[in-house]
C-alpha cells in the first residue's frame, strides 16, 4: 500500500496537465491540420499563431492591459488593507465584527449581479473602458481578501512586538514601517499573489467595464472567436500564453502557498 | 490575542471601507432601485412595490435554474471534498515532491476563467479534442454540445480540474500542521489507518476544511465564465445555471425589473447560507 502513495498524485496531475497539453498541442498546429486531422503532437509544427500575437497590436495589447491593471489593482488592495489588517488583529472598535462580515459579504456576491450596475456607474463618473476603473472594481472582492488573509498572519505576530517598539520610542508609524511590515513579508508576498490571481481570473467586470482602450486580453480571446470564424490555433496560442504569469508568480510563491492557506485562513 | 477597545482604529479602516463602499453600496443599491421599478429607459422610472419579486419567486424558469444550481453545487462538493481530501493525504512529505507537486497542481486555479472554458471546449469536441475523440472512440455516443447528460459530465468535469486543487492545497496546509509525535502515539497505540484519519487528521484539518467548503460552495453557486464558454448554457437549458440566466434575463433580453429582482433573491441565498456558516466557523474558533 505505502509504496504505491506516488501514483494518486501522480494520476491526478496527468489529469491536470492533459487539457493544458492539449491546448498546447493545437497552438502548435496549422489550421488545415486542426480542422482536418486528429492528431496528437503537431505533424507541421508551426509557430505563426505565436508571431501573430507578438506581432499584431489588438493581441498584444490585450496582454499589456491586464498586466497594468492586475498590478494595480493587486498594488492597491494590499496598500489598503494593510492598516485595516492591523487594526482588526489588535483592537477591539465599535462594529468591528460587523464590519468584518460585511467586508466578506463583497467576496460572496455573485459579479452577475453587479455587472449591469457597475457598467452605468463607471459610466457616470467618467471612468468607462479605463485600468483604473477594472483596477477599483476587483477591489470589490480583493480588498476583504487582502484583508482577511493579513489579518491572520497579523495575529500570529505577538503583540509584546509592537509594545516593545514603543517602550523603546518608536512612534506608531516608524514602528509600522520599520519593524511591523517587515516581520510579515511572507504574509504580504501571499497576499498579493492571491489578489494577482484572482483579478488575473476575472472576466466579467473586466469585459464589461472596457471596450478598447482597456480591453483585456480574455475578453480579446472570446471576440476573435466569434467575429473571425473559428480559429482555434490562435485562440489556442493566446490561452497557453495567459498561463504564463500565472505559472511565473507560483514558482516564486511555491514555498509558501501551502503556509499561507493554513495562516491567511484563504 | 487579548485586543484593547481603540475606537480610533476606525482610521485605519477607512481607506478599505471607502473603496469596498464605492464598489459595493452604489451598484448594489442601483439594483435595488431597478429591483422596485418599471423602467423604459430616459431615466422614467415606475413604481412596482414587490411585483418583480412575487414574479420571480412563483416563475418556473427561477425554479428550473436554481434546482440546477442546487444540484450543481452539491455534485461539486461531493466529488470535491473528498477527492481533494484523498489526494493530500497521499502527497509527499518532505523533499522534491513537495514544491514539483504543489507548483504543478496550482497552475489550474491561474488560468484565467474563460480559457478554462476555452481549453475544455477544444478538449471535449467530440471530432479534435482529446476527451471527446477518445470516449467516442472507446465506443460512448458523447457531444457535449447536443446532449445534456454529456454537457452535464462535462461541467462538471471541468469544475473538478478547475478547483480541486484548492481543496487539496487547503487540506494539505492543515495536514503539515500535526506534529509527527501525534502519529508516533497512534502507531504505539496500534492504531488503525482509519482510526488515525478519524481522530487525528479530520480535527486538524476541521477548520481549513470549513474554509474550502465555504469557497468552494460560494464560487461553485456564482460560477459563469467557465460554463458560458463551455457551453452557453446550453443544450437547451440544460447547464444554465442562475448566473447565466440572470445575465441572459438582464444584458439579453434587458428585463431589468425582474434581473434585479432575481439579484437580489440569488444573494440573499448566498449571504443566508454564508452567515450560517461563518457562525459556525467562529463558534469552533472561539472554542479551540
Amino acid at each position: 500500500m505505502k509504496k504505491l502513495k506516488w501514483l494518486v498524485p501522480t494520476i491526478y496531475i496527468i489529469f491536470l496537465m492533459l487539457p493544458i497539453y492539449w491546448l498546447l498541442n493545437m497552438s502548435f498546429k496549422t489550421t488545415t491540420e486542426i480542422i482536418n486531422t486528429y492528431t496528437l503532437w503537431p505533424q507541421e509544427f508551426t509557430l505563426d499563431n505565436y508571431k501573430k500575437i507578438f506581432t499584431d497590436s489588438t493581441w498584444y495589447t490585450g496582454y499589456l492591459n491586464s498586466i497594468y491593471y492586475v498590478v494595480l489593482n493587486t498594488f492597491i488592495s494590499v496598500a489598503a488593507a494593510l492598516p485595516a489588517a492591523y487594526a482588526f488583529s489588535r483592537y477591539k472598535f465599535l462594529g468591528d465584527k460587523h464590519l468584518f462580515f460585511w467586508l466578506l459579504t463583497n467576496r460572496m456576491a455573485p459579479p452577475a449581479v453587479f455587472a449591469l450596475p457597475f457598467f452605468q456607474f463607471y459610466s457616470s463618473v467618467n471612468l468607462f473602458d479605463t485600468h483604473v476603473a477594472v483596477a477599483l472594481s476587483h477591489c470589490l472582492f480583493n480588498i476583504p481578501l487582502a484583508v482577511w488573509i493579513l489579518e491572520g498572519f497579523m495575529s500570529s505576530v505577538p503583540k509584546e512586538l509592537d509594545e516593545t517598539a514603543y517602550v523603546d520610542g518608536y512612534s506608531f508609524w516608524k514602528f509600522f514601517f520599520k519593524i511591523f511590515i517587515p516581520t510579515i513579508t511572507a504574509g504580504i508576498g501571499i497576499t498579493m499573489f492571491f489578489c494577482f490571481m484572482f483579478s488575473w481570473v476575472e472576466l466579467l467586470l473586466a469585459k464589461t467595464l472596457t471596450a478598447v482602450a482597456a480591453k483585456p486580453i480574455a475578453a480579446t480571446m472570446t471576440r476573435t472567436a466569434s467575429t473571425s470564424g473559428y480559429e482555434l490555433g490562435l485562440l489556442a496560442a493566446a490561452g497557453s500564453l495567459t498561463i504564463v504569469p500565472g505559472a511565473i508568480v507560483i514558482y516564486f510563491v511555491r514555498n509558501y502557498i501551502a503556509k499561507g492557506f493554513a495562516l491567511g485562513r484563504v | 490575542m487579548n485586543k484593547t477597545v481603540n475606537q480610533k482604529a476606525w482610521f485605519f479602516v477607512i481607506p478599505v471601507f471607502v473603496l469596498v463602499a464605492f464598489n459595493a453600496i452604489i451598484p448594489l443599491m442601483t439594483v435595488v432601485n431597478y429591483a422596485f421599478q418599471e423602467t423604459f429607459g430616459n431615466n422614467q422610472f415606475m413604481w412596482e412595490g414587490t411585483r418583480w419579486f412575487k414574479q420571480i419567486l412563483v416563475s418556473e424558469r427561477f425554479h428550473a435554474a436554481l434546482g440546477r444550481q442546487v444540484l450543481f453545487t452539491l455534485i461539486i462538493l461531493v466529488i470535491q471534498i473528498p477527492l481533494g481530501i484523498f489526494i493530500a493525504l497521499n502527497m509527499p512529505k518532505e523533499g522534491i515532491g513537495v514544491p514539483i507537486c504543489l507548483v504543478l497542481m496550482s497552475m489550474p486555479l491561474l488560468i484565467p476563467w474563460n480559457v478554462v472554458g476555452a481549453m475544455w471546449n477544444i478538449f471535449a469536441l467530440p471530432d479534435i479534442g482529446f476527451l471527446g475523440h477518445s470516449l467516442n472512440a472507446m465506443g460512448f455516443d458523447y457531444n457535449f454540445t447536443q446532449q445534456s447528460g454529456d454537457a452535464w459530465f462535462t461541467t462538471i468535469l471541468m469544475d473538478v480540474w478547475h478547483w480541486t486543487s484548492l481543496v487539496v492545497l487547503l487540506s494539505y496546509a492543515g495536514l503539515r500542521s500535526i506534529q509527527p509525535a501525534y502519529y508516533q502515539a497512534a502507531e504505539i497505540d496500534g492504531a488503525t489507518r482509519w482510526a488515525v484519519f478519524r481522530h487525528i487528521e479530520l480535527p486538524k484539518m476541521k477548520k481549513v476544511l470549513t474554509i474550502a467548503i465555504l469557497l468552494r460552495f460560494m464560487d461553485s453557486f456564482m460560477i459563469y465564465t467557465e460554463p458560458f464558454v463551455l457551453t452557453g448554457g446550453g443544450p437547451g437549458n440544460a447547464t444554465a445555471f442562475l448566473s447565466i440566466d440572470l445575465v441572459k434575463m438582464a444584458l439579453g433580453q434587458f428585463d431589468l425589473g425582474p434581473a434585479a429582482a432575481m439579484s437580489l433573491i440569488y444573494f440573499f441565498i448566498v449571504l443566508t447560507v454564508c452567515w450560517v456558516f461563518y457562525n459556525l466557523m467562529m463558534r469552533n474558533e472561539s472554542k479551540s
